[in-house]
């Protein structure tokens, strides 16, 4: 579905130019949960604003169902680190947000919109403004929000960061829930290794700046996943040959 | 029954330290005028201002309703076009550069000093004056609305990005809800600089509103006058802006912030 080759970001005037991404190669199949994980700065960020169309490789192709992308391709969604709830919409305005900028008619949407609001458990703030959100409760929303319209394609950059390790193993389970329920095509920026490893079929690593693809992981646990699945052995392995490759790149030491 | 009164004791102690700030000026003022003995001429006591206002209260509130007729006015103009300009220096980069530069300038010539030019223009009726508050206010509503236009944050611009919505989408959901503290902050300056502008316009040329009647208790030497006119703006201001702070409340449900920081600021003219 996805078809990145040899692509290359760069920043600002030739002569002090930041390299955010050097040559990166990936394919990504349908349905396929690919978490992208490395250190800060390694270009994460960058390489998933590609995907969006909202920002231009300076050099390779970037394909979506073999067409280059130029702009935000069809039926995606997004999700962000800091939820960008809007603070004067409720929730379910927010949530609604895709189908009204979509040009289509919200209430058409609105039974979707409150049957994603209930599957996280947020039946009882329909009508509540985000600032009386909890983070997690936000981050709720803004996935249900980027889940609206039933996207082939989500894209989510660290949308669980700033949230604490209770609530982010809910959050994690709840996506899983989600993204399985239909079947879709993901990418998803963590730092987290449990995180990637919990939600991925693969996972991808990425090198310190300028970002180069260092490891690429077929996570083989089932796909039907239970939090549970985190104390298995596999699991274990999963997660320490990928702290390794941390330390080796330097970035982790005892 | 002592938590109830709690509330309100708090909420009227709040509301009540200012007014007792204000209370005790002028009882100082009243001692210092009987002690010293001042002439009336220089400064009147605040009770022979208050006997001023109590001998022709249905003139006084003539005259009152006359000024607050031509700021209010002056204003909703200086609101609906600062406004419309800022959305489209705003959203065209071309009129901004167009049109600002030149804002600029116009705003840099003292306003007070084209209230002759308005007079020959617009003749002397109300239009000159609400001209002249137009003018005054309109500076602060552009720039606040502008700059409020322009604070959209990084994450919600790549999310209307993303979903692909149209320029007015983008503009009537996104936009000027971003704008909306920005232009209510520029509306209470421009509320005081439109009552300014009022009164600058009665000084030039009016047979009404307050304006007219400092100016004309100052040709008779009525101090009494000019100091009950001067109280009437000062109350008149004071309500003018809270009136913009209840609205902008009423208008933004969602924040939440308005009580908790602003309670102490207040906005007037420089
Ligand atoms: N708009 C920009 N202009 C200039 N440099 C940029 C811009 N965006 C990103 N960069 C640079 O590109 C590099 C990669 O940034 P990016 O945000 O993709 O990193 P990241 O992997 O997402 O990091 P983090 O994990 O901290 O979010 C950084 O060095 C950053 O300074
Ligand atoms: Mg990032």
């Amino acid at each position: 579905m996805i078809r990145a080759s040899q692509v290359v970001k760069r920043f600002g005037s030739s002569d002090k130019s930041v390299t955010a991404l050097d040559g990166i190669s990936i394919d990504i199949e349908e349905g396929e949960f690919v978490s992208l994980l490395g250190p800060s700065g390694c270009g994460k960020s960058t390489f998933l604003r590609c995907l969006a169309g909202i920002e231009t490789a300076t050099t390779g192709s970037l394909l979506i169902d073999g067409k280059p992308i130029d702009g935000p391709p069809d039926r995606l969604g997004m999700a962000f680190q800091r939820d960008a709830l809007l603070d004067w919409f409720d929730v379910l305005e927010n949530v609604l947000l895709p189908a009204d900028f979509g040009g289509k008619r919200k209430r058409d949407y609105e039974p979707r919109a409150r049957e994603l609001l209930a599957m996280v458990g947020l039946k009882g703030f329909v009508n509540a403004y985000p600032r009386a959100l909890s983070g997690g409760m936000r981050q709720r929303v803004a996935m249900c929000r980027s889940l609206l319209l039933d996207p082939r394609l989500i894209l989510m950059d660290e949308p669980f960061g700033a949230l604490d390790a209770l609530t982010r193993d809910q959050l994690n389970v709840d996506l899983h829930h989600l993204t399985q329920q239909r079947r879709m095509t993901a990418v998803f920026v963590t730092h987290s290794i449990s995180e990637a490893v919990f939600l991925s079929t693969r996972v991808i690593v990425f090198s310190p700046r300028p970002g180069r693809v260092v490891a690429d992981i077929r996570i083989g646990l089932p796909r039907e996943r239970r939090l549970a699945v985190r104390e298995s052995k596999e699991f274990g392995d999963y997660t320490r040959h990928i702290r390794g490759l941390f330390e080796k790149m330097g970035l982790i030491h005892d | 029954m002592i938590e109830i009164p709690a509330a309100l004791w708090s909420s009227f102690r709040r509301s009540s330290i200012p007014l007792l700030g204000a209370l005790a000026f002028l009882v100082i003022w009243e001692i210092a005028c009987r002690l010293f003995s001042i002439r009336p001429i220089l400064l009147p006591s605040p009770l022979m201002v208050l006997h001023e206002l109590a001998a022709s209260p249905a003139w006084f509130a003539e005259q009152t309703i006359y000024t607050v007729g031509i700021t209010l006015a002056g204003f909703a103009a200086a609101v609906v076009f600062g406004v419309l300009f800022a959305i489209l220096i705003v959203e065209w980069k071309l009129l901004e550069r167009l049109l600002f530069p030149l804002f600029v300038g116009l705003n840099s010539v003292p306003k007070v000093a084209l209230a002759p030019l308005f007079i020959i223009w617009f003749g002397v009726g109300d239009t000159p004056k609400v001209a002249i508050a137009f003018l005054i206010a309109v500076f602060a509503v552009v720039i606040d609305t502008a700059l409020g236009l322009r604070s959209v944050p990084p994450d919600t611009i790549d999310l209307a990005r993303t979903l692909r919505g149209s320029r007015l989408k983008v503009l009537l959901r996104v936009k000027l809800f971003c704008a909306m503290p920005h232009l209510f902050a520029g509306l209470k300056v421009a509320m005081s600089l439109a009552l300014v502008g009022a009164i600058v316009g009665e000084f030039v040329s009016s047979q009404r509103g307050l304006g007219y009647v400092i100016l004309s208790a100052q040709g008779m030497f009525d101090t009494p006058r000019v100091f009950a006119a001067i109280a009437i703006l000062a109350v008149v201001g004071v309500a003018l802006i809270a009136a913009v702070t209840v609205i902008e409340r009423l208008a933004m449900p969602w924040h939440h912030s308005t009580e908790r920081h602003e309670h102490w600021r207040i906005t007037g003219p420089k």
